[in-house]
């Protein structure tokens, strides 16, 4: 499948990236903000279609903007206290971060610029409909053989388990109304069973 | 074939770096942060991603996809740790107590 109208589809989906990253940013509420990372997410999919990378890309849109922004969205809601306009949004040093960000912007360009005769300058189009299988194939191997990365991959799921259950035990141990000491909460109140 | 190289992506990909640790270093709120954070990751995955294409093999993008399984068990340790520090001491980060 020949790509048409490339140059359109890439500074449409990158310019909402930046939109939705600066929106992030400088949103005054947290709730807008993390809208507006939904917003980069999805762009940034976009963009993971454009690099032939269908699989990152469904697996970004469930997981990342599906899964991870909708507990953000929990958190946020579950702590709200409103917004106030007269709390400042920014930290009193933000005179030494915005710079900051902008030369870091600055050289990191610089760096890709000038290093661009490091790398081939091609870039190869990879097969379509056969993306998933290959990346199962990477993950989970043929029959017969395990594939390059399948330690890898029950890596990823032990540390997932043990960072839910981390959670779950830090959130469980403290009280509800106001800060408890851990040692008085695990006293007084019957322990979870956990 | 098109005039959209690798460079561009990873100018992208900068950019939301460089948004991402500005993000970090401003903003008061915990939440907020942690979402400056999860830019961060995003920006790294669309590099890798796009040195995926360019090579024309798919390591990139499997790592692309256990960046995203880092995010989230960041993101659940963070956002429990954040929600607890909003619980306690509200969104100001210079009258927090020491995290217990």
């Amino acid at each position: 499948m020949t790509p048409v109208a490339t140059s359109f589809f890439f500074y449409l989906l990158a310019s909402a990236t930046v939109l939705g990253g600066l929106l992030v940013i400088t949103c005054r509420s947290a709730v807008r903000s993390a809208l507006a990372l939904i917003v980069t997410l999805l762009a940034v999919a976009g963009l993971y279609l454009m690099l032939y990378a269908s699989f990152v890309a469904g697996a970004e849109v469930l997981v990342y903007a599906g899964g991870i922004m909708v507990l953000f969205l929990l958190a946020i809601m579950f702590t709200w206290t409103g917004v106030s306009p007269n709390e400042p949004r920014f930290l009193g040093v933000a005179w030494i971060g915005i710079p900051s960000g902008c030369a870091l912007l600055a050289f990191l360009i610089f760096a890709f610029v000038k290093g661009r005769e490091l790398f081939p300058d091609r870039m190869i189009a990879l097969g379509e409909e056969s993306n998933t299988q290959q990346i199962a194939s990477l993950l989970y191997g043929e029959p017969g053989r395990t594939g390059s990365y399948t330690f890898a991959f029950e890596i990823a799921s032990l540390l997932l388990l043990v960072a839910i259950l981390g959670a779950v035990v830090k959130v469980s141990g403290r009280g509800v109304a106001g800060p408890v000491s851990a040692v008085e909460s695990q006293e007084t109140r019957p322990s979870p069973g956990i | 074939m098109n005039d959209i190289t690798t460079l561009h992506y990873l100018i992208v990909a900068a950019t939301l770096f460089a948004l991402g640790v500005t993000g970090v270093l401003t903003r008061r709120d915990v939440i907020v942060r942690l979402m400056s954070l999860e830019l961060i990751l995003t920006a790294v995955s669309l590099n890798l991603v796009a040195f995926s294409h360019m090579w024309g093999n798919l390591y990139g993008q499997v790592f692309a996809i256990f960046v995203i399984v880092i995010a989230a068990t960041q993101a659940v340790v963070g956002l429990a740790i954040g929600v607890a520090f909003r619980r306690n001491s509200g969104i100001d980060v210079p009258v927090a107590k020491a995290s217990r």
